[in-house]
């Protein structure tokens, strides 16, 4: 019924147009603007789900395609599709923009309807790069967003919002502008700016490598990869509780996609050569980070610094794919470690979500994100405790929650590639707990710390249920997993196969 | 020799802009301070008759007339229309500057058409002397437009220094052209190019010293590193207004030059000019960025800023394919739309006694206005090069003529300084946006209607050129390919 429906462009226009009427309506009426945002992003959110419901599971092929013609002059089309990579990020990005939406309700208070607009805007554009098939059109959306959430953190941040804010942008800016030379170099060398051809493009060793490192300066910066991953905890610590949301759970995942779109399949032979720098910089990332982690004072800082070690993981994961092979021959362990990546990605983004809100709640109530300032929350606020104490299993990878089955996955290919890497990999279960249940133990149990936490009141309605959202999600991916596999099968199975080939 | 009576159809256009400024000039002296806006109107609507008589002749045909010292070809119609559109906004977006300053006078409105009409000649000469002639009719006028306020001390030392060094480019210049009138024995641009494919080995030495001389010159005129010195204080020195015009249209026909010179003219030499303009884009991109960052006014920024866009505009020129060519010609359409814009938020901030020129002018501005200070920001974006802006598709459209070329570096060296511009423009958000508005301009403002609704067009112009920009491209690349 719904298949030959635009879905991939509503999807992308209707949050756009719809942030903009929320701005024209409910510019000096927050009822209105909030009314409206929530209606559009739901909207979104309910369009968006034939995706789930009418995806073909058993083929790689992309789907709900939609192409017109955009730019003749250099052969660009507005060309959209979705395959078992994408189709769940996006999914992911219409459910969490609804977080934010509802998230803001009350705790944004100054502009409002600008506020909520640049998130609808950022969701549309968020979608438009996953669903982009053509080169530049993915780069206009990967670009774009950047100027809402540099307005957003901006505005709306805390104390060291702009320099956090101009920080973010530079960072992002400078890691995408070489992409641009890169993907511009291989329209010349292809005539089209289809990133299929891209796949298919023949390229010799020396420009893979420089292609390579262009889209790794784009995705690493993006995700982030130690040692360019000094913007996200300024810019999380700044940012207004929705945009800590949506920079974590959404944002980072586009260097991941961005890894599985373009680096692995158009660079298989200089992602097999740098493997060994790719895993090294990301068990740096889940050690080192991880370390760093335990002795933040502030909360935000904390998750920002655990989000870049649970994203270490993912790009473990992409990577170990390659050392897999060349040293046992093992496509089936390849393709693990992918698929654990992209199970890490969508139940990161769950779970980093829910705990930037968490600190968000706590934050609307003391006005103080530093760890000292809480104990004994536990006592006020129960309701809250049992999720922020659920939410601190998952981002520890406890069996039973999302997060252990991407660990697990990533761990298991880890061991089919070397034990050394599985056992640096695995100090993150003890790392993680470290630094997550001792901020758990300094913020939630103890006395109740000072007076300010003895009147604390515990979660209103609206809390209760983005909480418990996210929850239910969590625990739904921790304990079946399989329908998210079985989407994303088809098309790791054939990206395995693709990059099995070399391209010299 | 006998004297045939040329085609005059091709240049009606200019004959048309020619009478109406004799006419408007006289005009103007029988009437009143109190009735100048009639000619305004008439200057509006002379580029408006302009416009309609070169969407008449326009086709894909190539007319050469007056003995071949004057062509109608595509890329004339397209640039010449993009002559008009620029200055209609231009003096649209002058005239509440002007009046505001008692400075509402005829000859604002007479010599900027008169530059216009020294631009089109520029567009459409095909013979050195032709060429020459439109350069200096538009920079003579340009040079009495900056002195035109003669009360600002700043403006008339601006002045001298624009003439002072803009006579020296014009002597390099004539030099220039003396050399490659003696190499090859003719002014006409088609015989030159054919003389050069044919040229004699041992001309080669003095050819190329005529091409520099050539090189320079342009350089002088466009404001490319090392020949830019004039471009900050001028541009700083000179009332908004005239700024707004200087920093526009004559950079579409300073691009209509180079393409007649050097890829019609020395199309041959195409080896020896690339390397001249790539030292020339390089050290454009890096001073004009790099110097930009250093700055407080907005006016010296936005110089610097068009410094640096002068070497992108040179980097699609140097590829030396068609492609190059309608990518330069693109770009330099869209910085002049975008400069446009970015002058006029200058003088809608404006007041009397007030010119709103420092950056911190700006401070605060998306509460004063909030809607303007959006537009503001999609031209600062543009001049970036963030998508989904046009500029973005400027940038790119040049850096793949360049890397098409084979030259992947210079591709990389642009798009470096590409993010340290960035930053200058982002600072410029960062104070409209993030800032609060400075006590002694905090109320709300708001431009009148005219200036509103046209500031309003030009910024979503930028916003909707970036999302459907194919149609503008297409357009640029029939302009170079017919």
């Amino acid at each position: 019924m719904f298949a030959d429906w635009p879905i991939l462009s509503l999807l992308i226009w209707l949050p756009i147009l719809g942030g903009f009427l929320t701005l024209a309506a409910g510019r000096d009426a927050p009822v209105v603007a909030r009314r409206l945002g929530l209606s559009v992003a739901v909207a979104t959110f309910v369009a968006s789900l034939p995706l789930w419901f009418m995806f073909e599971r058993g083929t790689a092929e992309m789907q709900f395609q939609e192409v017109a013609s955009w730019i003749p002059a250099f052969n660009v089309n507005y060309h959209l599709g979705v395959d078992g990579i994408s189709m769940p990020l996006i999914l992911l990005t219409t459910l969490i923009t609804v977080v934010v939406v509802i998230a803001a309700w009350e705790s944004v208070k100054d502009r409002i309807a600008y506020y909520l607009a640049a998130m609808l805007v950022m969701e549309g554009l968020m979608i438009g790069m996953f669903a982009a098939m053509d080169a530049v059109l993915f780069y206009v959306f990967f670009e774009a967003m950047l100027i809402p959430m540099f307005l957003v953190i901006g505005i709306w941040g805390g104390p060291r919002r702009v320099y956090a804010t101009i920080k973010f942008f530079l960072y992002t800016f400078l890691g995408s502008v070489f992409m641009l030379v890169a993907l511009i170099w291989m329209y010349i060398q292809s005539g089209s700016f289809l990133i299929q051809d891209f796949h298919a493009l023949q390229i010799g060793m020396t420009a893979q490598i420089l292609i390579f490192l262009a889209f790794f300066l784009a995705f690493a910066v993006k995700i982030p990869m130690f040692p360019v991953h000094t913007w996200l905890p300024d810019a999380h610590v700044e940012a207004p509780t929705g945009g800590s949301v949506i920079l974590a759970a959404i944002m980072l995942k586009i260097g991941g996609y961005g890894f599985l779109r373009f680096s692995l399949p158009i660079t298989p032979d200089a992602s097999a050569v740098l493997d060994t720098l790719m895993i090294v910089l990301s068990l740096i990332a889940v050690v080192y980070i991880g370390v760093v982690a335990l002795i933040q004072s502030d909360m935000k800082k904390l998750i920002a610094y655990s989000s870049i070690a649970h994203m270490g993981f993912v790009t473990l994961g992409f990577f170990l794919a390659f050392y897999i092979y060349s040293n046992t021959g093992d496509w089936q362990g390849a393709s693990l470690g992918i698929a654990g990546g992209m199970v890490q990605m969508i139940s990161h983004g769950f779970i980093s979500a829910a705990m930037f809100l968490a600190v968000g709640v706590l934050y609307d109530r003391l006005h103080s994100r530093q760890i000292a300032d809480y104990g004994g929350v536990v006592n006020t606020m129960p309701w809250f405790a049992a999720f922020f104490v659920l939410f601190a299993m998952a981002n520890t990878g406890l069996p039973g929650t999302s997060g252990f089955v991407g660990e697990f996955m990533v761990i298991l290919a880890a061991f089919k590639a070397d034990f050394w890497i599985a056992f640096l990999a695995a100090t993150t279960l003890i790392l993680a707990a470290g630094y997550t249940l001792w901020l758990v133990k300094r913020v939630i149990f103890g006395t109740v710390a000072n007076e300010n936490v003895a009147g604390l009141s515990d979660m209103n309605r609206r809390e209760f249920f983005l909480m418990g959202l996210l929850a239910f999600f969590t625990l739904l991916l921790g304990v079946w997993p399989a329908p998210l596999l079985e989407v994303m099968n088809a098309t790791i199975d054939n990206l395995v196969a693709h990059i099995a080939h070399s391209k010299l | 020799m006998n004297f045939e009576i040329p085609a005059f159809l091709p240049a009606v256009p200019e004959m048309f802009v020619l009478g109406m400024a004799c006419f408007i000039l006289i005009l103007d002296a029988f009437l009143p301070d109190s009735r100048r806006d009639i000619t305004y109107g008439l200057v509006q609507a002379t580029l408006a008759g302009a416009a309609v008589l070169t969407l008449w002749l326009a086709g894909p045909e190539v007319v050469l007339t007056f003995s071949d010292s004057f062509i109608k070809d595509p890329m004339s119609d397209v640039l010449k229309l993009a002559v008009y559109v620029t200055s209609f906004f231009v003096f649209l977006y002058s005239r509440p500057y002007l009046m505001a300053r008692d400075i509402h006078k005829g000859e604002f409105y007479i010599l900027g058409l008169f530059a216009v009409l020294g631009m089109m000649i520029m567009i459409s000469g095909h013979n050195l002397l032709t060429l020459y002639l439109g350069l200096e009719l538009l920079s003579l006028s340009s040079y009495a437009l900056v002195a035109f306020w003669r009360d600002n001390t700043r403006a008339s030392e601006a002045a001298m220094k624009y003439f002072v060094l803009g006579a020296l480019a014009s002597g390099l210049l004539l030099y220039g052209m003396s050399m490659i009138y003696g190499m090859t024995g003719s002014l006409d641009i088609a015989v030159i190019a054919s003389e050069l494919t044919t040229a004699d080995e041992a001309l080669n030495v003095p050819l190329v010293f005529g091409l520099v001389f050539l090189v320079v010159a342009i350089a002088f005129k466009l404001g490319a590193v090392p020949f830019h010195m004039w471009v900050p204080d001028v541009y700083d020195g000179a009332p908004t207004a005239v700024t707004l015009f200087i920093a526009t249209a004559p950079k579409i026909a300073a691009f209509a030059f180079l393409m007649r010179l050097l890829v019609e003219g020395m199309g041959p030499m195409h080896a020896d000019w690339q390397g001249m303009l790539i030292i020339l884009t390089v050290l454009s991109l890096a001073v004009g960025n790099v110097i930009a960052i250093a700055q407080t006014s907005i006016k010296r920024m936005f110089a610097y800023s068009t410094i640096a866009h002068v070497g992108f505009l040179f980097m699609g020129i140097l590829a030396g394919t068609d492609s190059g060519y309608a990518s330069a010609m693109f770009y330099v359409i869209v910085y002049a739309l975008t400069a446009a814009g970015g002058f006029g938020m200058i003088v809608f901030l404006s007041r009397r006694g007030y010119e709103a020129d420092r950056l911190d002018d700006f401070a605060g501005l998306a509460k004063r206005n909030p809607w303007f200070a959006f537009i503001m920001l999609l031209l600062l974006f543009s001049m970036a090069g963030v998508p989904p802006t046009v500029g973005f598709y400027a940038k790119l459209a040049v850096i793949q003529a360049a890397v098409g070329a084979g030259l992947v570096w210079l591709g990389v060296v642009a798009v470096i300084f590409s993010i340290i511009g960035a930053f200058y423009y982002l600072r410029v958000v960062k104070i409209m946006f993030f800032d609060e508005p400075k006590e002694e301009a905090s109320e709300p403002v708001q431009p009148s209607g005219a200036l509103a609704t046209a500031l309003s067009i030009n910024g979503l112009a930028v916003l909707l050129l970036g999302i459907f920009p194919g149609l503008l491209l297409s357009v640029t690349h029939y302009a170079i390919a017919g």
